[in-house]
């Protein structure tokens, strides 16, 4: 009898323990990713005036299913010296985050790259560098050689091996990468 | 204490009127915890001073016994001395229970196991304290690794996670001092929280046999035992440091118990565990070092018809992450793959940098049991475990020290269980389980929540019986029923909300939608049923063989359910499912044993089929901003695991040894018929031991791993673009390593300092040939070699 008591005792101390639910709590708020570059626009400025060509990716939702969307505003004009600047966004955070401002705080930690497919007649000089005058490239000139057409794909690198000849040795880690499909009229 | 025992029984033994005494009182003398037989114990009738000794099967015959009521005191080397009253009759026969004590202190030697069996009809396999020892310096994963039958999942060389017969993760239950570790066990690259230092013995049940510890155990059960604490009045304890070449570091870990003859006792232990970068043989694997910390307290007091314990142990440990292995994207994994070293070498350090985990782990446990004559043993046991997990990405700017995982995990258990005899022959166990479980995820990460915040609740309850119908047969029987239910907020990307259709599939479960992201509260309940079968059957006295059937029933976790995101210590994509059931495994295992120590074997073939399993896997490449990434989903399937272990030991003269080991396990997908990712390749361990008592225990040991190379394996590559070459290439995730070969050293001998202490010195030589090569189950292959030499020596201190 004795027994049985103590085993309904510890069963129903047992069970109120697990009963008790607490649902006085809140939902807990969303957590907008800080740190997440959601949008790079490449502005190439002609050098003697004239309209500018932005070279745009967009990826609203981050690592999600949806694929970034590329856009090229326009082609580039034969022979022609453009004034590059990158500007990266968070988009995800309302106003817009400037991703760009951290990126060139952290010079020394990071690089841009430029890679121009082989058919393609362009030329790039980085025109920022960091404490170490070693190239940064958010801003940059683009020379437009002949007529032609291919890619031409950007690519920031967290913690590269500075300096470098670049992509192949520079190690460190994709933060952005895009390419964009370019025409030299 | 035996002398008081024989005077009071002196004093109150009332001798009888001699009628007939030719009668014959005969039975047995067994251990009263797991019923093993008592060879050697001695039974002493108070008043005729007859005197009779238990043989090898722990059977005794008294003849011309008289009729009338006898105190008979039966004691044992090993036991506590017990009187008992005994009614004769007429021919009786009667079974003496004692409490089986092991001499743990100045080296006498125990023939014989120290711990209880976990299950009547599986075969289990054990780590003794020795052989614990010999991995003091590393984790619980490599010890078990040392085991037929288990290989571990690595991420690197420090993140070390049991595989049992193929399976991991949630498959795998680990018990510490009696506590279900409940330390976010899902993740592929989270080792379990224990300090090896802290056990005693560990012992592991492959498949679901053990049903007292869950249904769930599809892969199995590990149990980490501390030792255990004679009654008597001693202070006793041992220190043991190690110090490796490999990662110039060390271990001291110290324990000290102090027990009293009236049953109480107290025990503390500490481990310090400091280790740098560790290396290859061609270069340093930077930022992989670790920092572990680990204390326990246990107070206790064991009689035996009742006792409680206190238990409370903290483990925290900082592991650094290999840092070539953290990746931007599949551009990235293409150059680490292709390149033959990592892409970052840096000069050795003991600092641990981002990427790295920092894991804490408090335990605390209160423990009661009574003994009820005619019941049985019940115990109580309340435990409570915090779990906090820290990981550390490479990040940017003022987010660069912060962690990008915050996980707070906390879980209370109560749990009721009677272990009792059913007659002479039987014994049943039935139990209650109830859990309270919260997760919390910070949001102050500045990372989306990998694991949403969640309440879980748990019910279960189990029975389980066993028959000996005679000397030869032992049948066993079980079942447990579990109710889970877990309800979650989580939030969902719009985007991964619409396209996996959730919108329309679960618009109930919608909290409040912003601006990209939508707030749910899934509330799931599972029901998972649980069984066992089995019997034993000893002939030809060395030989037993063992059949048992399992059905295991698992729900899914919440990595399972909830994932969707970027896992970056992983470099993939991961999605789960909301839609996933329970996983229902079928395990049918058959052992055929033979105990002796000239020539001892254990042939262990299995089969586990497994419906619903839930595998995750690479589906399609993933666009982002970062480049590709793979995309790994879960999903549910049908699976297959068939398998044998092989242990074999052979005497080689008197003091030789020969050990081999050889494991093999096919897992297939029974759906879409093809291998299943991450199967451990077949591998053979040999071992040859020279050991001599008279020596100083000198022991020698040489051992050979060859582990093969798995030949089946899904193809999971895909193709991607460089921009730098204009080229489109494979990314080889899925080809396995080649085959490997490692020799190891193993040596010790003892110093005897005086009566109550001795030092015992040890060198060890892993991996003696410096061997390049790479190991199919470690998380982090592509991107380096495995670990190199590594001279490690020795002390311990047993006092």
């Amino acid at each position: 009898m004795k027994n049985l008591k103590f085993l309904s005792i510890a069963c129903i101390a047992g069970l109120l323990f697990v009963a008790c639910s607490n649902d006085d709590n809140g939902t807990p708020p969303p957590v907008n990713e800080e740190e997440v570059i959601t949008t790079m626009t490449v502005t190439l400025t002609p050098d003697g005036g004239g309209t500018a060509i932005t070279l745009q990716t967009r990826d609203l939702d981050g690592d999600g299913p949806n694929a970034p969307e590329i856009t090229v505003s326009g082609n580039l004009s034969a022979g022609m010296v453009y004034d590059g600047s990158i500007e990266l966004l968070n988009e995800t955070e309302s106003p817009a985050e400037n991703i760009t401002t951290e990126v060139e705080e952290e010079s020394l930690e990071h690089q841009f790259f430029y890679t121009v497919s082989t058919g393609l007649d362009v030329t790039t000089d980085y025109e920022n560098f960091d404490g170490d005058d070693n190239p940064l490239g958010t801003e940059f000139t683009l020379t437009a050689g002949a007529v032609s057409s291919g890619t031409l794909t950007f690519t920031l690198r967290h913690e590269p091996t500075k300096p470098n000849t670049g992509l192949d040795d520079a190690g460190g880690e994709t933060d952005f990468t895009s390419t964009f499909a370019i025409a030299v009229q | 204490m035996r002398f008081y025992v024989i005077v009071v029984l002196l004093c109150c033994s009332i001798p009888l009127f001699s009628q007939d005494c030719d009668y014959t009182l005969s039975g047995t003398v067994v251990d009263m915890h797991d019923g093993s037989l008592l060879p050697g114990a001695t039974l002493i009738v108070a008043g005729t001073e007859q005197v009779v000794q238990t043989d090898l099967e722990g059977k005794y015959t008294l003849p011309n016994v008289c009729e009338g009521t006898f105190s008979i005191q039966v004691s044992h080397p090993y036991c506590l001395t017990k009187g008992y009253t005994v009614t004769i009759a007429g021919n009786t026969t009667k079974t003496f229970r004692l409490e089986h004590h092991v001499e743990e202190l100045n080296q006498v030697i125990v023939e014989g196991k120290a711990y209880g069996n976990k299950t009547k009809t599986v075969y289990e396999s054990a780590l003794s304290e020795d052989e614990l020892e010999r991995f003091s310096s590393r984790s619980l994963g490599d010890a078990l690794n040392s085991l037929s039958g288990v290989s571990s999942l690595n991420t690197g060389n420090t993140v070390v996670k049991p595989l049992v017969n193929g399976l991991h993760s949630s498959r795998v239950v680990i018990i510490n001092n009696g506590v279900r570790m409940e330390d976010q066990e899902w993740g592929a690259e989270h080792a379990p929280n224990v300090d090896i230092n802290t056990a005693g013995n560990v012992i592991l049940i492959k498949g679901a046999g053990a049903l007292q510890y869950g249904g769930d155990a599809v892969g199995g059960t590990v149990v980490a035992e501390a030792a255990k604490v004679p009654v008597k009045d001693s202070l006793y304890g041992k220190t043991l440091a190690t110090a490796a070449s490999n990662g110039r570091g060390a271990t001291v870990t110290s324990q000290l118990t102090k027990s009293y003859q009236s049953g109480w006792y107290a025990s503390v232990q500490g481990t310090l565990k400091r280790f740098g970068d560790f290396e290859a043989p061609d270069y340093i694997l930077s930022n992989t070092g670790t920092f572990e910390r680990n204390a326990s307290l246990r107070i206790g007091l064991n009689r035996f018809n009742y006792g409680l314990e206190g238990y409370y142990s903290i483990f925290k440990n900082e592991i650094g992450i290999l840092r070539a292995s953290h990746l931007g994207g599949a551009q990235d994994q293409v150059r680490a793959i292709n390149g033959q070293r990592p892409l970052i070498i840096r000069d050795f350090t003991y600092t641990i940098a981002a990427p790295k985990q920092d894991v804490t782990h408090h335990l605390a446990r209160l423990k009661v049991f009574k003994r009820f004559e005619g019941l049985g043993r019940l115990s109580l046991q309340y435990d409570f475990q915090r779990n906090n997990r820290l990981e550390f990405d490479i990040r940017r700017g003022d987010d660069a020290d912060k962690a990008s995982l915050d996980l707070d995990l906390e879980t209370h258990t109560l749990m009721l269980d009677l272990d009792g005899g059913l007659f002479d022959d039987g014994n049943f166990k039935v139990g209650l389980l109830g859990r309270y479980q919260n997760n919390f995820a910070d949001p102050d990460t500045g990372v989306r929540r990998l694991i949403p915040d969640y309440d879980k609740y748990d019910l279960g309850v189990y029975g389980i019986v066993d028959y000996r119908p005679n000397d030869q047969w032992l049948l066993e029987a079980g079942g447990r029923f579990d109710y889970n239910r877990l309800e979650a907020f989580k939030y969902y990307r719009t985007s991964f909300w619409e396209s996996r259709g959730y919108d329309t599939l679960f618009p109930e479960i919608v909290v409040e939608r912003l601006n990209n992201q939508v707030l749910t509260r899934p509330r799931l309940s599972f029901y998972n049923p649980s069984a066992t079968v089995g019997a034993t059957y000893s002939f030809a006295q060395a030989y037993k063989v063992f059949f048992n059937y399992a059905l295991t029933s698992r729900a899914p976790n919440p990595s399972e359910l909830f994932s969707e995101g970027l896992h970056h210590s992983a470099s993939r994509i991961e999605w789960g499912d909301l839609r996933f059931d329970p996983e229902v495994g079928h395990r049918l295992a058959l052992t055929l044993q033979r105990e002796n120590k000239g020539f001892g074997f254990s042939i262990n073939p299995y089969i586990n089929t497994i419906g619903g399993f839930m595998v995750i896997e690479p589906t399609e490449v993933q666009q982002t901003v970062r480049g590709n990434f793979q995309l790994w989903e879960y999903r549910q399937t049908d699976a297959q695991l068939i398998g044998v272990d092989i242990d074999a030991s052979v005497a080689l003269g008197s003091d030789f040894r020969f050990n081999h080991q050889f494991s093999m396990v096919k897992g297939y997908d029974r759906t879409r018929d093809e291998p299943l990712i991450n199967m451990p390749p077949v591998s053979t361990k040999n071992e040859l031991v020279y050991e001599n008592r008279k020596l100083n225990n000198l022991r020698l040991a040489v051992q050979s791993e060859y582990v093969f190379r798995q030949n089946e394996f899904p193809d999971t590559n895909f193709e991607v673009f460089i921009a730098e070459t204009q080229t489109t290439e494979i990314v080889d995730v899925s080809t396995p390593p080649d085959a490997y070969h490692l020799l190891g050293l193993n040596s010790n001998i003892d110093v005897g300092l005086g009566a109550h202490s001795k030092l015992t010195f040890g060198v060890t030589v892993s991996n003696l040939l410096n061997t390049k090569y790479r190991n199919y189950l470690n998380r982090l292959r592509y991107y380096a070699d495995d670990l190199g030499r590594n001279f490690l020596i020795t002390i311990k201190m047993n006092y």
